[in-house]
């Protein structure tokens, strides 16, 4: 007899502290002792953000994934495909957000008889089965405080006894008898800023990461097309798997039957340079003396290519050199912290205002005798700007077919910072 | 109300208590017992104790509680086989529930169960469910046969499952062919020579129509199996990329990949010239891309194939190297793997950017990544000669920074890029020199001994500065003691006067005081070439080095086109093959890239070729005994072998002949398409077993046309009379990497011959029989045999005279013969004697002019495009063709048994029917023989 279990053979919970406060196997038990190894790569890794995602140990491998602070470790004995490990591992994860508000350990502990329900649902001798949540939703109940209450005194249970109507058909995305009084269908257009700058204010690498989300509460089957002022803003561009896929080929329009609540619709970047404008600047002043255990630090943000609109919740990230003991500085707008362990400095900035432009400086006190540090921080910047999408990208209009309510439409747009670095 | 309240125990002992309430009358108290149950299971506490217990709950028509104990069971039936046929009443009983979420819950459920004991009573449920009138049902048992199949693969073929699962993938339900095809899939790879997966144009439709259909993990397991199929041609394959491009948009990173691994594959097949070439090349890079902008552990398993993907075809990806850059907060492990991304795909277009970019990081604060920045600096100097000055004056900056690791790294790259360019940058000597103290790593220590030993005439105090590091020898590590020997030779060389005794002293710490043998071994040579032949030293110590290559770190070519065929699994991850490492992979297949069909052109352009020395440039992968018996097994596969029963074919070959030329054909087939473009494959017709493997490649993939190198008719080689009365007469062959002998023996005498035996004298190019020589029947009087008797190249060598003379012995019943016959030398052209253009042009400049050979061609007719197929035909390669005021300039390449490379520049005048040949080898005394060859081959 020989054991091979193709995809994955367990999977453990870690917490930061290193506790594994869940394990599940769907075969044979595997030891807890495997995650010595995983142990032994993030002690050497240092920081959690290191791991490696794929660690071989003599006899399995631990492909893993980090979210909100637990690190999802699967045990593999074969050759596998580890993107579609890790895809599944974040569907789990978005599984346990999705049924709980939050993917945390406590919410997970809370409720660890539903997620040993919802693994068992979700794979089956490594084939996944149901990870779509409508269709989990049907299988097993997500737990709400009133139902828990309702259960212990009625006895009824959270597991649904009826086959999901979605899981076999040709739209496994959507359950059938959806029913709403209020008709309504949302879309958010989000789109991320990833840049560069570098020392100068010039742009070495800019793109944008945009994604439609979409909140539909439509009753029955209602066939939605999306169209775009500007579709051909979009060539590279990733889709829900309801979207067919030749219209679009053919026509640029985004024709689907909707799964019901809330999904991504389609994720897109757009990357030509001169498409991505960059709505901030920063002017900045670090330097560090020698023999003065000291350094300056003038930082002034202004707005740029904002298309006429506010930029808001800014908010600027450092991680100083080490060899920082402490800064004094003053924020002629805003807050700044200091952590003088981790060594991040804070600045939150809120809304800028282009009259007065906000401006941090001051002095920056170093360890005495240490050498000056050679390297200079990245800024990391975070901004907002409603009710626009930076790329351009307009919804043009949003036609059902198939069903006769009229439903309540409407789009939003935002701009944020993705990945927004300043080298200085 | 939370579930934690499951976690809390009593004093009394747990199981103990947990006990008396799963026995408890009260419908509610048992599911909550249950419930503590799967808690302590969650936490990996042991609570199959209670196995007994648990199980008396499992009849119950509470669909909760009754999954809650199937999930116990799962857990610990392993571990309690007799208690776990207790359940085996009621799984058979739920197998007919009316409700299908049970009946597919009780199959799934005992097929996870992995007890010898619960299968036989789980078939008949399983055939049932499998014919299910539910599709739920039905997809769960699909799986379930693979779970079975695992435990006891003896019982799922003689209940006949596989047939049933089989029928599947032609399910009306799209998410049932999916199930269906994974579990195929994975009893296939466990048995890889069942013929499961019977991939043929009509199931590949069927594929492709679910493939729209499923779920996006049916994607991948569609595209993961059409990945194995070989499309009959291009045609076909690119009707498939045509219906796979779409997945290239999903959502999901795993089927893009997948798709992406389908698409790289077949493309193999692609014309470069078609038009849908090029536009696949266009769409395959924003999904590439696309996966950079996903989560780090995506992104890094995303970047490993990259790296794959930009060694195979740069050009994907070669506008897109800003994505690559750095962000400070990656994660280190997407940091490194970028960077490498970077420097593959550094070109003079683009060095500028790239050079800033690794500036920037080699200021970073991880001291690996700083590292890993350097030395990309140096790469890019070797890889962009007009970019070296830059990047030779931005390792000088860093130097300066006095950064201690840094300072180390920059001086193990300027060293390569030293051996670059020699004599150009060595003004930077001087700062170098000044942190010769700073270095405590050997690596570094090494490289910069390297470089005061090479350029000591210049380094006025070059003797100081080695004696430095003399005073410390026996602490050094051997790779610096080794350098320092080496360097002070050559020190001693350039300038004898001054440092003789620095020579005495370190030869004989090397010889008298170290136990290392290398080290000692090394400087015995030195000393006895100083001692004996002083000159002779010279050049042996300061001989020119060849120049090193420009890309480093590359794949092995028929590696990488392994590993191509396994983009997004663990294989792509390591860039090792999966039976390299994945623990208890039975028969592991070897995968290959499809041969391109419908094109003549070469199947490597030039760009993509690494460059290396020319004999380094030959892969040679001897499979272990494992793989080729995986090989062997995978015979039955393809149709059998056709063409004519060969005198040899019924006698097992050796198993010399099996390790030896067999194999050559063997890794052929397996790995590198690259050796032979369809339209040059030839057939195995009349080849012995050994390339016969090999050929399946070629046969399966339908693809059989005949040809060969060119065979002269057979001359007598043997006249009768010399012979008693033995008539033996004879040509060689080329065909398929194996050449034969084929001979007729002829019975001139009275009476009956037997007992033949064949022997060959020792020769230059070490040719000897690969079998026995086979006369069945003894020879009666005026009958002859023929014979095609395969030769290899692993006998002795001994240089003959002329070169292609080879002495034959025949033995029978009544003597012992010799004759000596010529052999054409194209028989030992091989087929991967293509070279690439960069390497072609780096090799013919780089072999010196008296050297060069120049032959008239007299009376030939052809036209330069039939004078370069022909000789294709017979592994002479044309790699560029010129046309020079009216005349074609056909450059060619060609390769020998025992790897001597021979460039040929052949002038067609259109007028004219004289050719002009000229030949370049390192070997010259070759030369005139492969005119004989261009001779034969052209006027035949």
């Amino acid at each position: 007899m020989c054991f091979q279990q193709k995809m994955i053979h367990s999977l453990f919970l870690i917490n930061c502290s290193g506790d594994i406060f869940l394990e599940k196997h769907w075969k044979s038990v595997v030891s807890q002792s495997v995650c010595d190894y995983f142990f032994e790569a993030q002690e050497k890794a240092i920081d959690v953000e290191n791991v490696p995602p794929v660690i071989s140990t003599p006899h399995h491998y631990l492909i893993s994934i980090y979210r909100d602070k637990i690190f999802f470790v699967s045990v593999i004995q074969t050759e596998v495909p580890p993107l579609f490990v890790i895809e599944f591992l974040h569907r789990v994860a978005d599984t346990f957000q999705d049924y709980f508000g939050e993917c945390s350990e406590t919410a997970i502990k809370d409720n660890v008889v539903i997620v040993y329900e919802l693994l068992e649902e979700m794979l089956d001798n490594g084939f996944p089965l149901a990870t779509e949540s409508n269709i989990l939703k049907e299988l097993i109940k997500p737990p709400t405080i009133l139902r828990s209450v309702v259960n212990s005194i009625t006895g009824s249970s959270n597991v649904g006894d009826t086959l999901p109507t979605g899981q076999l058909s040709n739209i496994p995305w959507r359950r059938a008898g959806v029913k709403y009084t209020n008709n309504e269908a949302y879309f958010d257009v989000i789109e991320e800023i990833d840049a560069i700058i570098d020392k100068s204010g010039s742009t070495v690498f800019a793109e944008i990461q945009g994604v439609i989300d979409s909140c539909i509460k439509l009753s029955g089957m209602p066939d939605l097309s999306l169209s775009f002022m500007n579709p051909r803003l979009l060539d590279d561009v990733s889709f829900h798997p309801c979207i067919r896929f030749k219209r679009w080929e053919s026509e640029r329009v985004l024709s689907f039957i909707p799964p019901d609540g809330n999904f991504r619709l389609i994720s897109y970047r757009v990357s030509s340079q001169n498409l991505v404008a960059i709505p901030v600047y920063v002017k900045h002043m670090i330097s560090f003396k020698e023999n003065t255990s000291s350094g300056r630090f003038d930082v002034t943000i202004g707005p740029k290519q904002n298309m006429g609109k506010t930029v808001e919740g800014v908010v600027m990230t450092v991680h100083m050199p080490k060899a920082v003991l402490n800064m004094n500085l003053t924020a002629t707008q805003g807050s700044y912290t200091f952590d003088p362990v981790t060594k991040v400095l804070t600045w939150d900035v809120g809304k800028i205002t282009p009259q007065k432009l906000p401006n941090l400086k001051g002095m920056v006190n170093l360890q005495s005798g240490a050498p000056k540090p050679e390297e200079n921080p990245s800024l990391n910047i975070q901004f907002k700007i409603q009710q626009l999408a930076i790329s351009g990208l307009k919804v043009n209009r949003l036609d059902m077919y198939g069903e006769k309510y009229k439903p309540f439409k409407g789009v939003k747009y935002i701009t944020k910072a993705g990945k927004f670095q300043v080298r200085t | 109300m939370t579930d934690s309240k499951y976690f809390t125990t009593t004093k009394k002992g747990e199981i103990f208590e947990l006990k008396a309430e799963l026995n408890s009358d009260k419908k509610e108290k048992k599911k909550e017992a249950v419930k503590k149950v799967i808690a302590s299971m969650t936490v990996g506490k042991d609570v199959s104790a209670l196995f007994p217990d648990v199980v008396n709950c499992m009849q119950t028509d509470n669909l909760e509680l009754k999954k809650l104990v199937y999930l116990y069971l799962m857990n610990y039936a392993k571990s309690q086989p007799d208690m776990a046929i207790m359940a085996v009443n009621t799984f058979v009983k739920d197998c007919e529930d009316p409700n299908p979420l049970i009946r597919a819950l009780a199959v799934r459920t005992m097929g996870c169960i992995r007890v010898d004991k619960i299968t036989e009573y789980l078939c008949e449920p399983l055939r049932k469910c499998l014919k299910d009138e539910d599709p739920y049902v039905r997809k769960t048992a699909a799986v379930c046969v693979a779970k079975l199949h695992d435990i006891n693969a003896q019982l799922v073929e003689d209940q006949g499952f596989l047939d049933t699962l089989k029928d599947l993938i032609s399910d009306s339900n799209p998410m049932v062919v999916a199930n269906a095809v994974a579990a195929l899939s994975e009893i296939a790879e466990s048995h890889p020579s069942s013929n499961l997966l019977d991939l043929n144009p009509q199931s590949i439709n069927k594929l492709l129509t679910a493939l729209n259909e499923c779920t996006e993990w049916g994607q991948i397991f569609i595209l993961d199996c059409l990945a194995n199929y070989m499309p009959k041609d291009d045609r076909e394959a690119q009707s498939i990329c045509e219906r796979v491009t779409p997945r290239l948009s999903h959502a999901n990173s795993a089927v893009v990949l997948s798709a992406v691994k389908v698409l790289m594959k077949f493309m193999e097949m692609l014309s470069k010239d078609l038009d849908y070439y090029g536009t696949l090349l266009k769409k395959l890079a924003p999904p590439l891309v696309t996966l950079l902008s996903a989560e780090p552990e995506l992104q890094y398993v995303a970047l490993r194939n990259i790296n794959l993907i930009v060694q195979k075809r740069p050009e994907i990806l070669k506008h897109e190297m800003k994505v690559f850059f750095v962000k400070y907060n990656d994660p280190i492990y997407v940091k490194l793997e970028k960077l490498d991304i970077m420097i593959r795909l550094a070109s003079q277009a683009n060095i500028a950017q790239v050079l800033a970019e690794l500036k920037e990081y080699a200021t970073e604060v991880d001291v690996d990544f700083v590292r890993k920045a350097v030395r990309a600096i140096g790469r890019c100097a070797i890889k962009v000669e007009q970019s070296a000055e830059r990047c030779v004056s931005t390792l000088l900056d860093l130097i300066q920074t006095k950064v201690n690791y840094v300072v180390q790294e920059a001086i193990v790259v300027i060293k390569d890029i030293f051996r670059k360019y020699p004599n150009k940058y060595e003004s930077v000597i001087a700062t170098l020199c000044e942190n010769l103290d700073s270095l405590d790593e050997p690596e570094a220590r090494a490289a910069m001994i390297w470089i005061v030993g090479e350029y000591a005439e210049r380094i006025d105090n070059a003797d100081e500065l080695l004696e430095s590091f003399l005073e410390g020898f026996h602490d050094e590590s051997t790779q610096v003691q080794l350098q320092l020997l080496t360097a002070i030779v050559k020190l001693f060389l350039k300038k004898p006067t001054e440092t003789q005794e620095l020579v005495q002293q370190v030869l004989s710490l090397a010889t008298q005081d170290s136990d290392n043998p290398d080290l000692r071994d090394r400087g015995y040579i030195y000393w006895r070439l100083l001692s004996t032949d002083p000159v002779a030293a010279k050049e042996v110590v300061l001989a020119e080095k060849p120049l090193i290559s420009e890309e480093t770190d590359l794949i092995e070519p028929t590696l990488l086109d392994e590993l191509i065929c396994y983009i997004g699994t663990l294989a792509s991850v390591y860039h090792k093959p999966p039976s390299a490492f994945v623990e208890g992979s039975r028969g592991v297949l070897h995968k290959g890239l499809p041969p391109r069909t419908g094109s003549i052109e070469g199947p490597e352009s030039p760009d993509t070729a690494p460059s290396g020395e020319p004999a380094a440039d030959q892969p040679s992968v001897i499979p272990t005994q494992g793989d080729l018996l995986g090989d062997l097994l995978n015979l039955d596969l393809g149709p059998p072998v056709t063409g004519p029963p060969m005198a040899t074919s019924t006698v097992p070959m050796g198993a010399v002949d099996l390790l030896g030329g067999g194999l050559d054909s063997l890794i052929g087939g397996s790995g590198s398409f690259t050796a032979a473009p369809s339209s040059t494959a030839p057939t195995n017709v009349g080849a012995p077993l050994g390339s016969g493997l090999g050929d399946l490649f070629d046969l399966t993939a339908g693809v059989g046309t005949l040809s060969g190198s060119y065979v002269a008719p057979k001359t007598v080689w043997l006249p009768a009379m010399k012979a008693k009365g033995l008539e033996i007469s004879g040509t060689f062959s080329r065909q398929v990497g194996s050449i034969s002998m084929d001979l007729v023996l002829t019975n001139k005498a009275l009476q009956v011959m037997s007992d033949f035996a064949i022997q060959f004298n020792r020769n230059s190019f070490g040719l000897a029989p690969a079998a026995p020589l086979q006369v069945h029947a003894p020879l009666a009087p005026n009958q002859s045999v023929e014979i095609s008797l395969p030769l290899n190249t692993v006998g002795s060598v001994m240089k003959m005279d002329p070169l292609n003379n080879l002495q034959v012995a025949v033995k029978n019943n009544i003597d012992v013969f010799y004759f000596s016959t010529l052999y054409p030398l194209h028989i030992l052209f091989v087929e991967d004697g293509k070279m690439e253009r960069q390497m072609f042009l780096a090799t013919w400049k780089d072999i010196p002019n008296e050297n060069e050979t120049q032959f008239q061609i007299k009376d030939c007719s052809l036209n330069a495009d039939a004078v370069s197929s022909k000789l294709q035909g017979s592994n002479i390669f044309t790699i560029a063709k010129r046309n020079v005021e009216g005349q074609d300039m056909l450059y060619q390449s060609l390769k020998l048994t025992n790897g001597i490379w021979v460039l040929a520049e052949l002038r067609i005048q259109p007028s004219n029917p004289s050719f002009m040949l000229s030949l370049k080898c390192r070997a010259p005394e070759v030369s005139q023989y492969i005119y004989q060859a261009y001779e034969t081959i052209l006027k035949n």
